[in-house]
């Protein structure tokens, strides 16, 4: 009798162990022990000796051209990629929100990158890219324009990284934008059609204003994806550009700590302290939009019954 | 395009509707949208069946010559071991599958209904983990495996995905829906939590349990930064990381690299083909968290 309600208070703990565990030794462990390993100085991973603690290796990255390199590039990326593959993606959204055939066929056709290594999917765009034999040089060539030197030349890498990276976050932010469409009662759609607005009216009139929560939630989304970017660099260049001219922030991280001989931890755990604060920058900034949103639609409560 | 009708009732009602300007505008635009959408994929399966050659020449063909010419597969699986890559993301995959479903199953019912002092505040500190770079968490990670003399072996890839919180938010939502009578009904009648939870809300949570596993079977039949950090030797080797040391060991021969590429890429399609439904509905879940 005494053992039961004891086995009763520690049963939630049983069933919880393996997956706080697993949790704590690679998820909580990990960013404590980066944020630590951010203040040491003169620190020795094999001995874990290190001779004080403090903000050199901050000062150490912002001094670094290869960090000032990445967070130039980083920011010139989202800032071309976020807001071009959103306008494209809100058109495109709200066409496959219409009844439209072929329903199967387009889903398809515009979510497949979605399942698709991104690596294997980089190389075929590095066959495309090809200076001299791609097909995308061809079809420049065809409307009368000069070829991009995509992979060979500083200035024709940003564009290649830029091309392959709207092309790769196009799904998911049609997803995202399709289920705030969704979300729009067809009340507004059916007064507009009473009233005999246009199609283009009623997109630049009901659509995207109704839409505009969720627009400006995919922007916060999507500049924290493009953010980290640095997966595209792998199959398009092998490395961070052919000058080591395309460093990011993440890029950067995974240069100090793995391409590095010795690696040099300090400065990778500075940088992704600092990329850390990013990103939670922009997750506050995604809250306060979600909290909006919600209040725009003005049913807090009931939202969440609907699902 | 096409004049075939559909059969599907649905799409027969869309056939009602008056042909417009706009509509074969709409269309114009959602077709050229999925041809460059669809296009690296074709470029990349036509690219594998082609020559030396023809892959070269200028302009492109548009359909290989002979689209039966299956050398670029057969030089990548002679060059490289390709079949012990495929095997070993395979292992990794249901490693990390079975692992991670379990805990994930644990957790998210624990959550929903077990009662325990801190549960919302330890749950939604937890979501708050969700936000911080995975990039981040990979510098510790990595030397984890290095001390516990895991670099590369297979467990490596598998040990530090055995957990997601991602994943048991969505199963603890679906539980959350459940409604509760059902499990109060059950403890009347006796039966115990271990018991409920695998012969009642494993089977109801069928389509949950599905989505979280292909999401989590892209993910890692995908995952390329991981293994290549944590793994080294071809013996080991995942799909999309042999791809990665094949496009160096292998020279730059774009068709080969292309068949090389269709090989990781296919299980994927195929499975995408078949779960599209499940895939998406997850997929849509995945940015607006909390």
């Amino acid at each position: 009798m005494i053992k039961r309600p004891f086995f009763e208070r520690i049963k939630p703990l049983l069933y919880l162990l393996p997956f706080i565990i697993s949790v704590v030794i690679f998820t909580l462990y990990p960013i404590v022990n980066v944020i630590r390993m951010s203040f040491l100085e003169g620190y020795k991973y094999l001995t874990g000796a290190y001779t004080g603690v403090g903000l050199e290796n901050y000062q150490k990255v912002f001094a670094d051209p290869y960090f000032r390199q990445a967070l130039g590039n980083t920011f010139k990326y989202v800032l071309c990629v976020v807001p071009i593959s959103t306008a494209i993606a809100v058109v495109l959204a709200n066409l496959l929100n219409q009844k439209i055939k072929f329903q199967a066929f387009f889903q398809t056709a515009y979510f497949l990158p979605m399942v698709t290594s991104s690596l294997a999917v980089g190389l075929a765009w590095r066959f495309m890219f090809n200076d001299k034999i791609g097909i995308l040089n061809y079809i420049l060539g065809l409307i009368g324009l000069e070829p991009v030197n995509w992979l060979g030349q500083s200035s024709g890498n940003f564009m290649a990284v830029v091309v392959f990276g709207i092309w790769s976050i196009l799904p998911n932010t049609i997803i995202l934008l399709l289920s705030g469409l969704q979300n729009i009662d067809p009340m507004y759609y059916t007064a507009a059609k009473v009233d005999g607005a246009k199609t283009l009216r009623i997109f630049f009139r009901i659509t995207v204003p109704l839409l505009a929560p969720t627009i400006m939630l995919v922007i916060i989304i999507n500049s924290i994806n493009t953010f980290k970017m640095y997966h595209e660099l792998f199959p398009l260049f092998s490395g961070p550009g052919v000058a080591y001219n395309l460093f990011t922030v993440v890029y950067y991280i995974y240069y100090e700590f793995r391409v590095l001989t010795p690696p040099k931890y300090g400065l990778a755990s500075a940088a992704a302290v600092m990329l850390l604060i990013t990103v939670f920058g922009f997750t506050m900034l995604q809250r306060a939009v979600q909290a909006w949103a919600r209040r725009e639609r003005g049913e807090d409560g009931k939202d969440k019954k609907r699902k | 395009m096409a004049k075939t009708r559909s059969v599907n009732n649905e799409e027969a009602q869309v056939n009602k509707e008056p042909f417009s300007f706009g509509r074969l505008l709409m269309y114009v635009v959602l077709i050229i949208g999925a041809v460059i959408m669809i296009f690296p994929f074709y470029w990349m399966i036509t690219g594998a069946f082609k020559s030396k050659i023809e892959v070269n020449l200028m302009p492109p063909t548009l359909f290989p010559q002979n689209p039966l010419n299956f050398e670029n597969f057969i030089y990548a699986f002679q060059t490289a071991p390709f079949g012990k890559y495929f095997v070993n993301s395979l292992l990794a995959l249901i490693g990390c599958i079975t692992t991670c479903s379990f805990t994930t199953i644990l957790a998210a019912f624990a959550f929903s209904r077990l009662r325990f002092p801190g549960r919302e505040l330890i749950f939604s500190l937890l979501l708050s983990l969700m936000m911080v770079p995975y990039e981040m968490i990979i510098i510790t990670n990595y030397r984890t495996i290095v001390q516990w003399g895991l670099h590369d072996k297979i467990w490596a890839l598998i040990l530090p995905f055995m957990s997601s919180i991602f994943y048991t938010y969505i199963l603890k939502g679906f539980f959350d829906s459940v409604p509760d009578s059902l499990y109060q009904a059950a403890k009347v009648d006796g039966c115990s939590d271990w018991k409920y939870l695998w012969r009642v809300m494993v089977p109801m949570a069928k389509s949950s349990l599905a989505t979280i596993i292909l999401l989590n079977s892209i993910a890692t039949w995908n995952s390329f930064l991981w293994p290549m950090i944590a793994t080294n030797s071809k013996d080991v080797r995942t799909l999309p990381f042999g791809l990665y040391a094949f496009m160096t060991e292998g020279g730059q021969r774009n068709e080969r690299m292309m068949a090389a590429a269709t090989i990781v890429v296919l299980p994927m399609i195929i499975i995408f083909l078949f779960a599209r439904k499940y895939i998406i509905s997850g997929m849509s879940r995945g940015g607006i968290k909390g």
